[in-house]
């Protein structure tokens, strides 16, 4: 195909800065482009995993200003300027307890899970008004029945 | 797709007057569901809200709560106060998805996606909030249970965007959220209620049994009245709900069971109030 081939782009590129695991980064983006995409395809951080697309499994799982949200529902332009951390930023102590409890089957859900279950271990007051399973509503787990989960965030917050 | 990046709120209304084609985005939990397989959503052009800080914040004022236009519904999860004089609010924040949709999804996107199934809607309904309306031509407030026409249709002009949420400060001497879902987490209703009582009278709002959220006027005016004397079962409040409602058949249940449930739940969450004696029943059979 010809290079002058005029296939109108009506798309511009937008040039967002953000911090990435403690680093500044800046790319080009398409104004489509999820930040899951973005960290996957752009960034080549393929430890968040896409599963449902809608915002119901959890799998996408980040930190935006240190908060879980799905990277699924998030146009990559939104997080300029704003703090997004990933699973690969994780204390590898975050696994430990997974791996003492059997919190973990076939492993396409766990690095939300594991990002979830930190975050609440990094805040134990919200578990005076919420439960652990509700805090872990957003993460879907088809193996495990959920248990191990739980009983692995209750284990990790014992060790604090 | 296009994308319009205002970094004020001038800005972006002003984007809007000269795009007003534009679609408003804010934690974009609607908009962004299933994204890369509706090409036809790429078409469009998006207006980022995410920047317009003035849009964030949750105010207490004498006598009113406002939510601006980006306060989400963790907002108000982790607001005391909120679950002190607008507990439904809570209530129904914490039936929406869990905390990652809870910390991204706003109220106001709750209300312009005007999904007849939205958690938030029916809770801000119960409470009389009022959306606020802001243009280039001006400010402009529409009560919530006079802002849908129809099946997604609303009384938003293109050119508007919406600002806050205002919800009068009231005593409530009865407040109830009900959420009938397949399941407990993460599930989109079946049919939705919440039913405060306050000087102002009775509020009735179902959710997922019309075209949109609306309030029961038929109910609330049983309520209001001695004909309440006259219900003595759920099968008693159907020719009400007929009146107030129009579920249909659809992918998360029947319209039958629509009625049955709305029926049974309103009867049984207000049994202190039907009927001429004050005496408790026994709670009948839990729902099939």
């Amino acid at each position: 195909m010809s290079s002058q081939s005029a296939i109108p782009n009506p798309q511009s590129a937008i040039s967002v800065t953000f911090t990435l695991n403690g680093s500044s980064v800046t790319v080009e983006i398409d104004p489509a482009d999820r930040l899951l995409d973005t960290l996957r395809y752009r960034l080549g951080l393929t430890g968040t995993k896409e599963g449902c697309g809608e915002g119901e499994c959890g799998a996408c799982t980040v930190y935006l200003d240190g908060v879980p949200v799905n990277s699924c529902l998030i146009p990559t332009y939104q997080v300029r300027d704003r703090k997004v951390e990933t699973i690969e930023s994780l204390d590898p102590r975050a696994l430990e307890a997974f791996e003492r409890c059997g919190a973990t089957q076939c492993g396409a859900c766990t690095p939300g899970v594991v990002m979830t279950a930190w975050w609440i271990r990094g805040h134990p007051d919200l578990l005076r008004t919420h439960t652990i399973r509700e805090l872990m509503a957003g993460n879907l787990c088809r193996c495990t029945g959920y248990d191990g989960i739980v009983d692995s965030i209750k284990e990790a917050l014992g060790e604090r | 797709m296009n994308a319009l990046l205002p970094e004020s709120i001038p800005e972006a209304l002003d984007m809007l007057a000269r795009d007003p084609a534009a679609v408003p985005m804010a934690g974009g939990t609607d908009l962004l569901v299933h994204w890369p397989v509706r090409i036809e959503a790429h078409d469009r052009t998006y207006l980022d809200l995410s920047r317009l800080e003035d849009l964030k914040p949750l105010t207490w004022k004498a006598d009113e709560l406002v939510l601006g236009a980006l306060t989400t519904y963790w907002d108000v999860i982790r607001d005391e106060r909120v679950d002190r004089e607008f507990p439904l609010l809570v209530q129904a924040a914490r039936q929406v998805g869990a905390i990652q949709i809870q910390a991204r999804g706003t109220w106001a996107g709750n209300v312009v996606n005007a999904s007849p199934a939205a958690d938030g809607v029916p809770a801000l309904m119960a409470y009389d909030a009022t959306v606020v309306l802001e243009s280039r031509r001006g400010r402009e407030e529409v009560p919530l249970d006079r802002f849908y026409s129809g099946y997604k249709e609303m009384r938003r002009r293109a050119d508007q965007l919406v600002v806050a949420i205002r919800i009068p400060r009231r005593t409530y001497s009865f407040q109830i959220f009900e959420k009938v879902g397949s399941r407990r987490a993460q599930a989109i209703a079946k049919v939705g209620l919440a039913v405060t009582h306050s000087d102002a009278g009775w509020r009735v709002v179902a959710a997922s049994v019309a075209p949109t959220i609306r309030r029961c006027l038929a109910v609330e005016r049983l309520l209001e009245t001695g004909a309440r004397a006259g219900v003595s079962s759920s099968e008693d409040l159907s020719p009400a709900i007929a009146q107030d409602v129009a579920p249909i058949d659809d992918i998360r249940s029947s319209a039958r069971y629509r009625n049955r449930a709305m029926a049974r739940v309103l009867y049984h969450d207000l049994k202190d109030f039907w009927g001429p004696l004050l005496e408790r029943r026994p709670r009948a059979d839990p729902l099939p």
